[in-house]
């Protein structure tokens, strides 16, 4: 039961993926395609670019979401490739502990950027 | 308890397409992408958390990852995600069910579901091919 409940976030943190790195890679990666057409600035990564998107609240949520699911997507993925060895139930627990020891040590770490990214004003 | 069979096969297991064919591929595929991803997700939000240290902190490392070798690396991810991703729209679709017919009495000539499935296979490959064009043209642009 626990492991479709897992299964099931799987899937609908993959939608979410979709649409939130969807948006990510085709404004981030696709800027020069853009840019020819008259979407944007042509470099997203230039600072003042960058400072500024970190200062909107809707680009600081949707960064945390965009962490939360694909690190859940990402580290589930791959606990579900370790499983896939045939290891001991010790090991799996091992490796599933650590996973998620990572994931929210990874989650704190991100959001605590974008959040106090997002406080700090005038950079 | 649920009794597990054996990964006799381990690695290899996930690599050889066997009589499984394409499906199996885009599965070995869609894992080895996902690892790709992740790896990169993982760099990417301490590159990200360089943006505490301020803007001078910030250019400093965008010149790093400036550099050709970074710009090939980050081309990849793409390339990457684009199949990863349309992949993985048609594994959600087989999931649920979807897209693959109806389950029928096996009469010869005999029909399977990935058989069936096929068409929707190519078809998503081939957007996946059209995306990672778009993204080649945008990586051409940088080049440039």
């Amino acid at each position: 039961m626990r492991e479709s409940r897992l299964w099931f976030w799987h899937i609908l943190s993959a939608i979410v993926i979709l649409v939130l790195l969807g948006l990510h890679m085709g404004t981030k990666h696709l800027s020069e395609l853009l840019h020819m057409i008259g979407i944007g600035s042509g470099d997203p990564v230039q600072s003042a670019q960058v400072f500024h998107r970190s200062q909107q609240a809707v680009y600081m949520i949707t960064y945390i979401l965009l962490l939360g699911t694909g690190l859940f997507h990402g580290l589930y993925g791959l606990r579900s490739i370790f499983f896939e060895l045939s290891l001991s139930k010790t090991l799996e627990k091992l490796i599933g502990g650590v996973l998620a020891v990572a994931g929210i040590a990874l989650f704190v770490y991100g959001s605590y950027v974008a959040v106090l990214l997002f406080q700090t004003s005038g950079v | 308890m649920q009794q597990r069979l054996k990964n006799r096969l381990g690695l290899l297991g996930w690599l050889g397409g066997g009589r499984y064919g394409l499906d199996r591929y885009a599965y070995a595929l869609h894992r080895l992408t996902g690892l790709g991803i992740l790896a990169y997700f993982i760099m990417h939000i301490f590159v990200t958390g360089k943006r505490l240290g301020g803007p001078e902190q910030w250019e400093s490392t965008m010149a790093v990852f400036g550099s050709l070798f970074f710009k090939v690396g980050e081309f990849l991810v793409v390339l990457a995600f684009a199949f990863h991703a349309i992949n993985g729209i048609r594994l959600i679709l087989v999931e649920l069910g979807w897209l693959i017919g109806k389950p029928g009495a096996p009469s010869f000539p005999y029909s399977y579901s990935t058989l069936r499935h096929k068409p929707l296979f190519i078809v998503f490959m081939v957007f996946a091919a059209v995306l990672m064009i778009i993204s080649g043209a945008d990586f051409y642009l940088i080049l440039k």
